[in-house]
């Protein structure tokens, strides 16, 4: 009697619970973006598809990268929403990615877009390199602000200067391949032997020279716009400079992991994270954004940051990675005694 | 001793006591083997699995590629030929350069010397068996079907490198100068800290049993207080005490806190407890009667000091002196956050593995830090092993005398390094509650809104609890028993002793170590133990064998305490020995087992080394998150995060003194 009663529950059960899987898809998001946007993110789109539900695993930009790679003979995310187009590019060479072209990526911007068609990975936005320049501590030590990259290795601002460790920041790595594309291999490590003269410590993340520079530890902070903008706001007396060689920039993309289960619902979400609506979302905290003519002004950041964006390519600086770090850390990472 | 019962009175050893004993033996051997097993699990398998990864290595394997070259037409193409034999006509790489890491990329038109990519010349490329890969710019390529493409393609063709095993990984490690550097550095470091550390640390103990200074009992407080927080903290606070924008910035006259000066001053900070105490045991065990001999003989203060207290003291203080090298040399907090560019081992495992995403270097790094992690510890175990009991049955215990000169720059010294250290906590304290160092001083409670930050918000503060409750009742009971096996079991002498060299194993692993071992070990989806990866068991089982060993000492030293006449008694009322073990043994130790769960609650607290690589997004720890969000460059939230376990640590202390006193009224009024 008991027995029979529990299997006429289990048949129940079963046969609601396709159901309620059907109306309500679940979806893994790996992302690094910002802890103070995961909610909102969230919110957002599941206002617009209220049948899926994100399950946020965020970490910074390194370790999910590090956690996706860990996981690739067995993959637990659906999308990575929110990380790197490097990181991104990474993964596709190791055929992680689902190719996919969501719909109207045609209007986004050519260079927020995976070159490939169809693309394996759309962006949603870009942080773009700065100088953060505390204005407090420039005046005591009677410096003036810096206009360009070429100022920074200029003898007075010996010892004053931070920057992320290109090997382990990909803000830091940014700032080297930009460098790179911007004035040819030779230059730019002829630029770096000097701009390493003046260099006090290279972090290992990419916001925290602008922190830095903004409590006054350093004077300049080769970070990017973001976080520049963010200690502003908090009261850091710093100013954020765009160099006039032009900038750096890494895009924050969106794929979709290959081999899904539901890769519907997650075809779905990559759709949604170019609408105009989703880069007006990401436009609250980020100046350049994927879908032209969206933008507005964001405090404390200049309207014209996209004009200073180089022209990167993503490819040739995943590519030439490994070689790069290599040259870098045998010139640079021996520097064992700190200057003072 | 129950053996030798049995034979002396075989009458009384009937057929149904002797097999009561050996199946309880069987139960004791049974336990033996399961614990034994889990050490063999949670210690020597991930280690044996890192070893082979450290060997692992990534190589551009040139003969597995074929390339067809066409004429200017593009249509008609010449012979087959691998990349092999095109590098050697070319001699475009050299043969070091072919060993590369997992992320390797090695451009094919390197071997075709006068490729141009405007030229009308096709390309073809294939490999010999199915494993070869390349890419065209970011599309993973794979296979032996031929692949055409035109000169604009062929430049974006480059090839991966395939696994191999072989030596490559470490001779690259002492090639790159600034790694090799590393093993230099962090030597010096742990060297010139045990130096200061042991030092001060044998004046303070010297202080509390040779002097009558006052406050002792405060002083023995105080000087516990750095085991109550991360070893990131004293980073965090001497940024805000000697900082650019420090307090007492002009007191380094220009030299900069960030490098070798941060890391001794933190590293005294942090290891001074653990010194402390060891040479205060020592100090404390002395015998009256050799200074009566010393005085009646006339010697000097000096030579009293020089014959009697300091060989007295030797084997604490050689084994303080271990401890504290192996603790600044396997820390890895401390040099992340103050260490500046000055390259330390630990720091350098961190940013290959997290930084790079090279795994296998960060197994090497590993395996060079093992090196003198063990070599101190077996020599302090070797030292250990000749200390005698200094104490005989007719000692007397040393009482010292008032005497000004002694006392009072006993005294003062304590109190120097009381404020040092507490100067260093309140640092923390005030860095954590105001609103923008150092330009705006207002109080505030905003660095408490985690939820804000990168590094995980409250809810890693709840999961280091969490973390912490489950290490101390699992550890404690693991522990505790596997003590009593090895202590307690008859026969078996072989296995008790691979037992007790298991046991003693992770005192010489560095956390950092042991984590990454286990990234290996666990994170593999052939291991059947994989489900638990990314868990909070893992961090549970990763805590309780990173400070398996202490624990296990101090069960040990309670366990040695109980005569061992308890086991023939209850072997001769045929009593079995669960009954024996609950009964008697566990109340009779029950002090000893609340200072192993209070020792392992407060590690798992503030431990980061071996979590760091551990942790999943669902189970991310308020220790670690002090190390994110330093990281992110947010100091003070860091600072407030830290404090955080610091409270928790010390409520923790308060509630395990009030159920110990509780719980001892009741168990040990024996004694």
């Amino acid at each position: 009697m008991n027995r029979r009663m529990l299997f006429m529950l289990a048949g129940a059960v079963s046969a609601v619970l396709p159901t309620i899987a059907f109306a309500e898809t679940q979806l893994t998001v790996y992302t690094a973006v910002e802890a103070v946007d995961l909610d909102r993110y969230k919110a957002t789109f599941e206002k617009a598809h209220p049948d899926i539900k994100i399950n946020w695993v965020r970490d910074s930009t390194g370790v999910m990268t590090a956690k996706l790679l860990a996981e690739k003979d067995n993959p637990q995310a659906d999308v990575v929403w929110g990380l790197a187009a490097t990181s991104l590019l990474l993964l596709k060479t190791e055929g992680m990615l689902e190719s996919y072209a969501p719909k109207g990526v045609e209007a986004l911007d050519k260079k927020f877009v995976d070159k490939d068609n169809p693309p394996s990975w759309v962006g949603m936005d870009a942080y773009v390199a700065a100088l953060c320049y505390n204005t407090v501590e420039g005046e005591k030590l009677g410096l003036t602000a810096p206009a360009s990259w070429e100022d920074l290795t200029k003898p007075e601002y010996k010892g004053h200067i931070v920057m992320p460790n290109p090997a382990s920041s990909g803000t830091g790595f940014l700032d080297v391949s930009g460098w790179m594309q911007m004035w040819g291999e030779e230059k730019a490590w002829d630029f770096m032997d000097k701009l390493h003269e003046n260099i006090s410590a290279y972090t290992h993340s990419g916001s925290k020279p602008c922190k830095m520079a903004g409590a006054g530890e350093a004077v300049i902070g080769v970070s990017f716009e973001f976080p520049g903008a963010k200690a502003k706001s908090a009261g850091a007396p710093i100013d954020i400079i765009f160099p006039s060689e032009g900038s750096g920039w890494e895009a924050e993309a969106t794929a979709i992991i290959a081999g899904t289960a539901n890769l519907e619902a997650a075809k779905t979400l990559v759709d949604w994270s170019i609408t105009k609506e989703a880069n007006e979302m990401y436009n609250v905290g980020y100046a350049v954004v994927a879908y032209p003519g969206v933008a507005k002004e964001v405090e404390h950041l200049p309207s014209d940051i996209a004009s200073r964006m180089i022209d990167n390519d993503f490819e040739w600086a995943a590519n030439n990675r490994t070689t790069i770090l290599k040259e870098w850390q045998k010139r640079y990472d021996a520097k064992s005694e700190p200057k003072s | 001793m129950a053996i030798a019962l049995e034979t002396a009175h075989p009458p009384l050893a009937g057929k149904h006591l002797r097999q009561q004993t050996s199946r309880d033996d069987r139960i004791k051997l049974g336990f033996m083997a399961v614990i034994g097993l889990y050490l063999v699990i949670a210690l020597g398998a991930p280690l044996f699995v890192m070893l082979s990864k450290s060997l692992s290595t990534y190589r551009f394997d040139l003969t597995a590629y074929e390339f067809q070259v066409s004429d200017g037409t593009g249509a008609n193409w010449g012979p087959v030929v691998t990349a092999d034999a095109l590098n050697r006509q070319a001699g475009a790489v050299a043969e070091a350069d072919l060993s590369t890491n997992s992320d390797g990329r090695l451009a094919a038109t390197k071997f075709f010397p006068e490729f141009s990519f405007r030229s009308p010349v096709n390309y073809r490329i294939r490999g010999v068996d199915e494993d070869a890969a390349f890419l065209v710019g970011s599309t993973l390529e794979k296979g032996t079907a031929w692949r055409e493409y035109d000169s604009g393609t062929f430049r974006r063709v480059v090839l991966r490198p395939a696994r191999t095993i072989g030596l490559e990984n470490f001779s690259n490690y002492f090639s790159t100068p600034a790694l090799a550097q590393s093993i230099y550095n962090s030597v010096l470091m742990a060297a010139i800290s045990t130096v200061v550390t042991v030092s001060i640390a044998f004046a303070l103990a010297y202080g509390l049993t040779r002097s009558c200074m006052p406050l002792k009992g405060l002083f023995r407080g105080i000087l516990t207080i750095p085991i109550l927080v991360p070893s990131l903290l004293p980073g965090i606070a001497l940024v805000y005490l000697f900082g650019n924008q420090g307090v007492f910035k002009d007191w380094l006259l220009g030299y900069s806190i960030y490098g070798p000066i941060g890391i001794v001053i933190g590293s005294v900070f942090f290891t001074l407890p653990h010194a402390f105490l060891i040479i205060l045991t020592a100090l404390s065990v002395a015998d009256a009667r050799h200074y009566e001999a010393a005085a009646s003989l006339k010697a000097s203060k000096w030579r009293t000091f020089r014959t009697v207290t300091v060989p007295g003291a030797r084997y604490g203080i050689v084994s303080a002196a271990f401890v504290v090298f192996t603790l600044v040399i396997t820390d890895f907090g401390l040099p992340k956050v103050i260490g500046g560019q000055y390259g330390m081992l630990a720091v350098d495992i961190y940013k290959q593995v997290i930084g790079q995403q090279n795994f296998e270097m960060g197994a090497v790094v590993s395996v060079i830090l093992l090196v003198p992690a063990v070599l101190a510890f077996a020599v302090d175990r070797r030292m250990q092993k000749r200390q005698v009991a200094l104490l005989s049955a007719r000692a007397v215990p040393y009482a010292p005398k008032p005497n000004v000169r002694v006392d009072a720059p006993c005294f003062a010294f304590a109190c120097l390094v009381s404020l040092f250290i507490l100067g260093m906590i309140a640092m923390c304290q005030v860095a954590a509650v105001v609103k923008f160092w150092p330009y705006d001083l207002t109080l505030t409670t905003k660095n408490f809104a985690f939820d804000l930050m990168d590094g995980g918000g409250w809810a890693a503060y709840g999961n280091s609890i969490r973390l912490a409750l489950l290490t101390a009742l699992f550890g404690s009971l693991v522990v505790f028993a596997g003590a009593y096996m090895v202590e307690k079991a008859d026969g078996f002498r072989f296995g008790r002793g691979l037992f007790h060299f298991l046991a003693m194993m992770p005192m010489a692993v560095p956390g950092m170590v042991l984590g990454l071992a286990y990234i290996f070990f666990f994170n593999n989806p052939a291991n059947p133990l994989n489900p638990i990866y990314g868990t909070m068991t893992i961090l549970v089982v990763c805590t309780v064998t990173h400070f398996y060993t202490v624990a296990h000492l101090t069960a040990l030293t309670a366990l040695k305490q109980m005569d061992p006449e308890f086991e023939s008694v209850a072997a001769s009322l045929k009593q079995p020995f669960h009954r024996l073990f609950f009964r008697v043994t566990v109340p009779v130790c029950l002090p000893a087992i609340l200072n192993i769960a209070i020792y392992l609650f407060v590690n798992a607290m503030t431990t980061v080394s071996a979590v760091v690589f551990l942790y999943a997004t669902d189970t991310k720890l308020a220790s670690v998150a002090v190390l994110n969000m330093d990281d992110a460059g947010d100091i003070a939230p860091a600072a407030a995060m830290g404090m955080m376990i610091f409270y928790t640590n010390v409520a923790a202390k308060l509630i395990h003194a009030l159920i110990a006193r509780g719980l001892l009224a009741r168990t040990q009024a024996w004694r």
